[in-house]
């Protein structure tokens, strides 16, 4: 069913009988041309536009909890591309140009909304960065704006300019960034490959991998074995537990970052703001409480909760920046497990494994990245070429020494 | 989190700095025949448990020891700590 104005009007008049779930529970097949592992918000692109963009439909997605179970359903909802590194802004660029596309791709409301995304600088160092880094995006196709202190006044009148320590003496503006309804996303890229032929199968936990001479040919699953010609592994959070049953070892930590939520404001953010001498960004949502995290925890975590102590850092970052916040009240906090990678760059990639694919590492930009990601994982899994944004999202650049590190503090993945 | 410091009692792990998983203590030695693969591994690949983790603390708002912690990542639950100092000695190691 295609949904649109016409047919809220018809089940509006006709008592609303005839909507139908959006996407079918199938039990699985036995074989399959291509198995997702992973019915997260990049699974489930990646099904999508395998069946979308390349026809391939004979495709299942294995998910061990329900849908948006993950990090989908509990991230912050930012999207922007204001990377640097040309491995990189590229690829985001490339996504946020699927974002302004996607409701009307997937025919779901995502309520995708641009309302921009400002990083604050306080130094002169840091402006001088922000120009590099503007230049560095308007270079690959974004958008970005580099506004002096009277600019980001005039925008956000409400922030702390003159501390003595962190004066605001700038902002990198980027007017296409935004935010999106997260749990929307993996429901309409559900519906998108569900209504295409793809399988969509939750509370399936794969337990192995099928090897047969070195190459991998399907997983064991606790629905029983399923055959496969490739499997795609895209269990961001859990990548290392999941690869270690196909005995890979990947350069990544498990670490937890905690995201926050207050009680309903009126109207007050009007876009994402970050603060550039903490760690600190927030937006509000449309239900009004004002959505913000900043650093993770920084040990190994699979824990998804985090501590005090950067709850405390958290909220004295928010209130050193917006003073104005400091009497709303925390209504929510709650943390996701992020697969930090080494150099805080993510991976999409064969294996050295024939018929094992991987895509991980996201740290904690996956959400911004999921169409991009689906997009190259299936033009990868498709074509076993590399998506022209994504060539340089490979497992094996520690080897060859072509690190992506934007914050350039090495392979130390707490700090990334 | 508590990490019990074997000298100094318990303390606030928001003392501590954290660096990651304690075979970091084992650097390979840059002779061995096959040293750009083992360093490879030992900077960039780790095994990223899901439960029971050694890893090194630093106590950097304290007395700047290096502390093996034994915690479990699901729980993160500690269940033993040590001078790493301490460890590398029983390993046979001078310092």
């Amino acid at each position: 069913m295609r949904y649109s104005a016409f047919q809220i009007l018809k089940e509006g008049i006709t008592g609303n009988k005839g909507w139908k779930p959006a996407w079918r529970e199938p039990e699985p097949k036995a074989e399959y041309d291509i198995l997702i592992v992973g019915g997260g918000g990049h699974g489930l692109a990646t099904a999508h536009y395998l069946a979308k963009e390349h026809g391939i439909t004979n495709v299942a997605v294995l998910e061990k909890g329900w849908l948006g179970s993950g990090n989908i359903g509990r991230n912050t909802t930012i999207i922007r591309s204001n990377y640097l590194l040309p491995g990189n802004e590229p690829f985001y660029e490339l996504s946020l140009k699927l974002w302004e596309g996607l409701e009307q791709d997937f025919n779901y409301n995502a309520m995708v909304s641009q309302r921009g995304i400002l990083n604050l600088a306080h130094s002169d160092a840091q402006r001088d960065a922000y120009t590099r880094r503007g230049n560095a995006m308007r270079m690959a196709g974004a958008d970005a704006q580099l506004l002096d202190a009277d600019g980001v006044r005039n925008m956000v009148p409400f922030l702390n300019f003159d501390n003595a320590r962190f004066p605001i003496k700038a902002g990198l503006w980027q007017p296409r960034g935004g935010t999106v309804r997260h749990d929307a996303v993996a429901w309409g890229y559900a519906r998108g490959a569900d209504s295409r032929g793809v399988d969509i199968i939750q509370n399936c936990e794969v337990t192995g991998f099928q090897m047969q001479n070195g190459q991998c040919v399907g997983v064991h699953s606790s629905k029983g074995s399923i055959k496969a010609k490739k499997v795609a592994v895209c269990v961001a959070g859990s990548s290392s537990r999941v690869m270690e049953q196909a005995g890979l070892r990947l350069p990544i930590e498990s670490h937890v970052l905690q995201a926050f939520v207050s009680e309903g404001l009126k109207p007050t953010i009007p876009g994402v703001v970050t603060f550039g001498a903490g760690h600190f960004y927030v937006s509000q949502s449309d239900k009004g409480g004002l959505v913000f995290g900043g650093d993770l925890d920084g040990y190994n975590s699979y824990a998804q909760r985090g501590n005090l102590p950067v709850v405390e850092d958290v909220c004295e970052g928010g209130v050193a920046l917006m003073p104005m916040i400091g009497r709303a009240r925390l209504l929510r906090m709650w943390g996701g497990v992020m697969d930090m990678s080494m150099d805080g760059s993510p991976f999409i990639d064969k294996t050295s494994i024939p018929g094992l694919y991987f895509n991980g590492g996201w740290c904690y930009g996956g959400f911004k990245a999921t169409p991009a990601s689906g997009w190259c994982y299936a033009h990868l899994l498709a074509t076993d070429n590399p998506h022209p944004t994504a060539t340089e999202l490979r497992l094996d650049r520690f080897m060859t020494g072509r690190m992506i590190d934007e914050k350039g503090v090495g392979a130390q993945p707490n700090l990334h | 989190m508590i990490i019990n410091h074997p000298l100094l009692g318990p303390r606030d792990a928001a003392e501590f700095v954290y660096l990651g998983d304690a075979a970091l203590l084992h650097r390979p030695n840059k002779d061995d025949e096959n040293a750009a693969q083992a360093f490879l591994e030992y900077q960039y690949l780790r095994d990223n448990p899901a439960g029971v983790h050694r890893e090194l603390w630093y106590h950097e708002q304290g007395d700047r020891s290096w502390l093996v912690v034994t915690r479990n990542t699901l729980t993160h639950e500690i269940t033993d700590v040590q001078l790493a100092k301490d460890v590398a000695r029983a390993e046979g190691r001078s310092r």
